[in-house]
């Protein structure tokens, strides 16, 4: 059996790739190495941070639930729908993705001066409030998932769907008992997502739902709030924090969410 | 019977007009044509998967033009069996009653009396992923069935299969038919498919289609004349010794029983 050549072009490549991850890993070690252990969870202990810490699981649950429920709508109709328009459909959806967050904030601000939004505020009031956070955090996440079951549903044969119709099922029901099982897993992965992407949304959320200490504070205007008064440990162990979550999410997608 | 009238059909610059044909009830009716020639579509007409812009399809007596696929009556399988992954086999046999809602041990009576004859009996508790590709298009066939319907459309059932698997699985078509009398239409292109299974066998080329009744000449080297009345010899084999080729009469057959 002969030996493939060696390419130098692979080592040139795995070297880009291990200098980028090296990079990356000794940012997140700089940053673990500052405190001591017992500094940061002394820092996690104050009453602040512990309310920041729950209110981003709620928000952050709430948003990936709320992003799911357009999400798969929205991803099957862009993934199996036929209609003039579709590609400019598409690329108006991921207006959220390449707009600056501040500006999405900016924007939800300012429409909710407006006539339509002080009617909606009559009945849910958003700006300045929980709510505006979950708001803040959906306009975006809810792209990035609508994105992954465009992704999830285009990769899936419209076959055993069409089977279904012709045993008896009506779309609806076709959907339901055939594609959204076998969706599944991308329907964790574009959860778990729009979760992610959530935990670490701040700029909107400060333009939107301001950074009141107790009342609209989460995980990333923590750790703006505890900077901002030069409170480094406090900081690190919150940013720390967001670290291992976003971990454990990049990881359960990775073992459940693009499992074949 | 399958009835087309004038069927035409648009999309993009790929398009089928005035389409007539017919396959008698009880008949089982072979389409043939190049790949990339439209068979699928036609199937998927027939089926209500696709609309045509012109033209009417009847199946038995009804005109079906205009209903949903679920309200044609018919069983339907694709080229890769199209299994539900999610569900297990008997899940998969048992959907179109589940569908209509049939209470449970009629579910069950029907999936077992499928499942022996199919030959995949063994199989009903295991899902979809890693069954073998003649397995999978005997569930698919299995589930088509499974709610009796008038006809029943193949759409290249052996092409993706080894000759091993697929003659068994020829035969077991042309068992299934004749026992069922269910009225086929089987898309494929390969002749010698085609000339084994067909009563009536019909070339799609250049959007149109033409019929080239299957006389006994044409047929297999010694084809026993197609039957509608129930078998006299054992299953799975042919009336007269010698009809089938000295391959097929050595290959153990798929399940027994009657579907």
């Amino acid at each position: 059996m002969s030996r493939r050549a060696f390419d130098p072009l692979w080592l040139v490549l795995g070297s880009i790739t291990g200098t980028y991850l090296l990079f990356w890993l000794g940012l997140l070690g700089a940053a673990a190495v500052h405190s001591s252990p017992s500094d940061l969870w002394h820092a996690l202990q104050a009453r602040e941070v512990r309310y920041a810490i729950g209110l981003s699981l709620v928000t952050c649950t709430l948003t990936a639930l709320l992003s799911l429920l357009l999400a798969v709508p929205v991803g099957y109709l862009l993934a199996r729908g036929r209609f003039p328009g579709r590609a400019w459909l598409d690329a108006a959806l991921d207006i959220p993705i390449v707009l600056p967050p501040m500006v999405v904030g900016l924007c939800l601000l300012i429409f909710f001066q407006t006539t339509i939004g002080h009617l909606i505020e009559r009945v849910v009031p958003f700006t300045y409030t929980v709510a505006g956070v979950v708001l803040a955090q959906f306009v975006i996440g809810a792209a990035f998932a609508v994105r992954t079951m465009r992704g999830t549903f285009e990769h899936l044969s419209e076959r055993p769907e069409n089977v279904a119709l012709t045993l008896g099922c009506t779309r609806t029901r076709a959907i339901w008992l055939v594609t959204l099982p076998a969706a599944r897993r991308g329907m964790f992965a574009a959860a778990s997502i729009a979760w992610a992407r959530s935990l670490g949304e701040f700029g909107p959320i400060l333009v939107f739902a301001g950074a009141t200490r107790m009342k609209t504070e989460v995980l990333p205007t923590s750790v703006w709030l505890e900077l901002s008064v030069g409170n480094l440990e406090a900081a690190i162990a919150v940013s720390l924090l967001m670290v291992a979550l976003a971990t454990v999410v990049l990881a359960s997608v990775r073992l459940l969410g693009e499992r074949p | 019977m399958i009835r087309l009238d004038h069927i035409a059909w648009k999309a993009g610059a790929f398009g089928l007009e005035n389409i007539s044909f017919a396959v008698p009830t009880g008949c089982y009716g072979v389409l043939m044509g190049p790949t990339g020639g439209g068979k699928t579509s036609l199937l998927e007409l027939i089926c209500g998967l696709r609309r045509p812009t012109a033209g009417a399809v009847w199946l038995g007596e009804r005109e079906v033009t205009h209903l949903a696929p679920g309200e044609r009556g018919l069983g339907y399988v694709p080229q890769d069996g199209a299994l539900f992954p999610t569900m297990t086999v008997r899940e998969n046999l048992g959907f179109a009653l589940r569908v209509s809602r049939q209470p449970a041990d009629k579910i069950a009576r029907r999936v077992a009396e499928l499942a022996k004859p199919l030959g995949i009996a063994a199989l009903l508790d295991r899902r979809p992923t890693g069954l073998s590709g003649g397995e999978r298009q005997r569930v698919a066939l299995g589930r088509a069935l499974a709610a009796r319907p008038q006809v029943l459309l193949l759409d290249e059932p052996l092409s993706a299969l080894d000759d091993d698997t697929r003659e068994p699985l020829a035969d077991l078509l042309h068992r299934v038919q004749r026992e069922s009398a269910v009225t086929v239409l089987h898309v494929t292109h390969h002749l010698s498919e085609a000339a084994r299974l067909a009563d009536v066998l019909f070339r799609l080329e250049a959007g149109r289609v033409t019929e080239s009744k299957v006389t006994p000449a044409s047929e297999p080297r010694g084809v026993a004349p197609r039957s509608r009345s129930k078998p006299t010899s054992p299953p799975f084999y042919p009336a007269a010794p010698g009809a089938w080729p000295v391959s097929a009469l050595n290959r153990r057959p798929i399940g027994s029983g009657s579907l």
